[in-house]
């Protein structure tokens, strides 16, 4: 069928590659030139070298946006995947061992990932509103009302420059615990259950099993959890604008780079200097990747 | 594991099974195995039930905050409404336009998330069945997409939408949507396609169906389970959305999506402000996707850790 088969392949690819090419690959590449301009949108864009650059490393907003992710990068990624790979550990084996060594899951374990899942399909924008009300600094918000029960003077979980970030990297971790323990959960039932067999029948008590079985056998895909996580630690824009006090604060002590191109953008019009930004994001986000593929690459295990 | 990793599983020494103090608060836990294995079950419980607490009870909260008054909002968080006052849920809904934020929603990301999946599925179509020159260059042009942060493109972008006139205007929002998603539906097709057998395709060649016949009455029909977990995907991820719509549609009110709405509102919002209407508008944000997610969890689960499993 060889007839009309190039209209046919260009005609499925004009749209999809214009759009992209326009809204995306487009913008992607003037982003580079952009950054070594100076520009505020109206005006015909004034080359400028790489001052923009060496202005960045000036700016002390921007350094502490550097700093708070590289803290979101190690805690982030840790917390949710330790939380997540305690609880799908409990869901999947804790149920003790069945008859023939197999390991079973507790009971209502099905109810649990549906419970556990629920945040990840909410918007990380509404969930920011919904923990204004978790952390306000009376008796009214959720936790210090609790506290106060107990006679523990309220804690300023978003107003304290020392534990804002914390506060706000809470929420993410709340929010993504569900989705890797339902990811892990399908991990771990996809391993055969004889590898569980032969190494119950040779004595391995249920933390072996899941130290030296479950926890190697899951390795590809603790990595993608890995990545994910350490993507969304150089993002946050959504949850730091929102929750935050003035957006960011107090005194930067919450602000991330994302947010830092958007109020260049928005607020002073420093169209390169956000652009900027963005290019070391980039480069980041792409040391990042590349630097975790490389350390965490083992042989992979075929079952 | 903060949960004793010296416990003797396999064995279940009888010694343990008299701490009857330790298991008072796990809830409805059946001892099956030994007693040592039954603590741990009844441990098990409780973690799992505590974090299922954790994330019921913010939500659940404020669907009962959207009942109270203003001064009880800001008394004590742990007491109930003294009246359940529903009229927060009306005005809301009228004064707050809840009700048009959320049927803006469901029209944008009905229109984008179509569009997403037919140009998605037509692109990764022919990338994956067609061999022709360039075809790697396109395929890399698209998944190599997945590898940006947006913020890089964020003002070309802005600049892009406004020369093309499309600033402030759905039409604007759903083409970036569109554009935004294609780089992982393509991905995730593309492989999709690969794996249908090609028999089928060829059978209907002979039979004399061209191309584009085939695509829509054979192929589109054969990849099903693809599309739905991707469609999913995209309607969440859509629906989601916070970053484009605030900088592609932000002055007209009248044309927000619903996380922009709530959240523009709450930022803005002081003491003075009507609490209860907040509270009723984030509930209205979050029932209809908490009652879709119950009724397709499955499918909703496949199709957002689709991305993750291979």
């Amino acid at each position: 069928m060889r007839q009309g088969r190039l209209p046919f392949i260009v005609g499925f690819l004009a749209i999809p590659v214009i759009l992209y090419a326009v809204f995306v690959i487009g913008p992607y590449i003037q982003a580079f030139q952009i950054a070594l301009t100076e520009w505020n949108g109206y005006k015909a864009p004034e080359f400028i070298g790489l001052q923009n650059f060496r202005d960045l490393f000036e700016d002390e907003a921007f350094t502490s946006a550097l700093k708070h992710h590289l803290w979101i990068l190690i805690t982030l990624p840790l917390a949710t995947l330790v939380i997540a790979l305690f609880f799908s550990f409990l869901l999947n084996v804790g149920g003790g061992s069945g008859k023939n060594g197999t390991m079973t899951g507790v009971r209502f374990s099905g109810f649990y990932k549906v419970v556990f899942f629920l945040p990840q399909v909410l918007a990380i924008a509404i969930l920011g509103v919904l923990f204004q009300s978790v952390y306000r600094p009376t008796e009214s918000g959720m936790i210090n009302g609790l506290l106060g029960k107990v006679g523990i003077a309220p804690v300023q979980f978003l107003n304290d420059p020392k534990i804002a970030l914390w506060s706000i990297i809470g929420v993410v971790v709340w929010q993504s615990v569900g989705f890797y323990v339902v990811l892990f959960s399908a991990g771990m039932s996809s391993i055969p259950k004889d590898v569980f067999e032969a190494a119950a029948l040779d004595g391995a008590g249920r933390f072996t099993l899941f130290f030296r079985v479950t926890l190697p056998l899951l390795w590809d895909t603790l990595q993608v959890g890995w990545i994910y996580l350490g993507i969304a630690a150089f993002d946050m824009f959504a949850i730091v604008q929102v929750l935050s006090v003035d957006q960011g604060g107090p005194d930067n002590s919450t602000t991330v780079v994302a947010l830092e191109i958007y109020r260049q953008v928005f607020r002073y019009s420093e169209l390169g200097y956000a652009s900027a930004m963005g290019v070391v994001l980039f480069f980041m986000t792409l040391t990042f990747a590349a630097l975790t593929l490389r350390v965490t690459r083992r042989e992979r295990i075929e079952y | 594991m903060k949960t004793r990793t010296d416990l003797p599983v396999q064995t279940g020494t009888p010694a343990s099974a008299s701490t009857p103090g330790r298991k008072a608060r796990a809830p409805r836990s059946r001892r099956s195995g030994g007693a040592a294995s039954g603590l741990f079950t009844s441990l098990s419980h409780v973690a799992l039930a505590v974090w299922a607490l954790l994330v019921v009870v913010p939500i659940v909260w404020t669907f009962v905050a959207a009942f109270k008054t203003n001064a009880e909002i800001f008394g004590d968080a742990w007491t109930l409404p003294e009246t359940w006052y529903f009229d927060a849920w009306g005005r809301a809904w009228s004064d707050a336009n809840i009700g048009r934020y959320l049927i803006n929603s469901v029209g944008v990301v009905a229109v984008s998330t179509f569009l997403t999946m037919l140009l998605g599925a037509m692109a990764a179509y022919v990338l994956a069945r067609y061999e022709f020159r360039g075809n790697r260059v396109v395929y890399f042009m698209f998944v190599s997409g997945m590898m940006f942060p947006v913020f890089l493109a964020l003002v070309p972008l802005f600049k892009v939408v406004q020369n093309l006139g499309v600033h402030n205007t759905y039409q604007g929002l759903i083409l970036v949507y569109v554009a935004y998603s294609l780089p992982f539906t393509i991905f995730f097709l593309t492989a999709f396609f690969r794996t249908l057998p090609t028999s089928v395709a060829e059978a209907a060649f002979i039979d004399g169906a061209g191309h584009v016949r085939t695509f829509f009455q054979i192929m589109m029909p054969m990849a099903k389970p693809g599309l739905v977990s991707i469609t999913i995907f995209n309607v969440i991820g859509q629906w989601n959305q916070y970053l484009l719509p605030i900088i592609i549609v932000p002055a007209d009110q009248n044309k927000w999506v619903l996380p922009q709405a709530i959240a523009t509102i709450s930022t803005q919002a002081g003491y003075e402000q009507d609490w209860p209407a907040l509270m009723a508008a984030l509930s209205m944000a979050i029932l209809p996707v908490i009652i879709v997610y119950v009724i397709f969890q499955r499918q909703i689960q496949a199709g957002l850790t689709a991305g993750a499993v291979k």
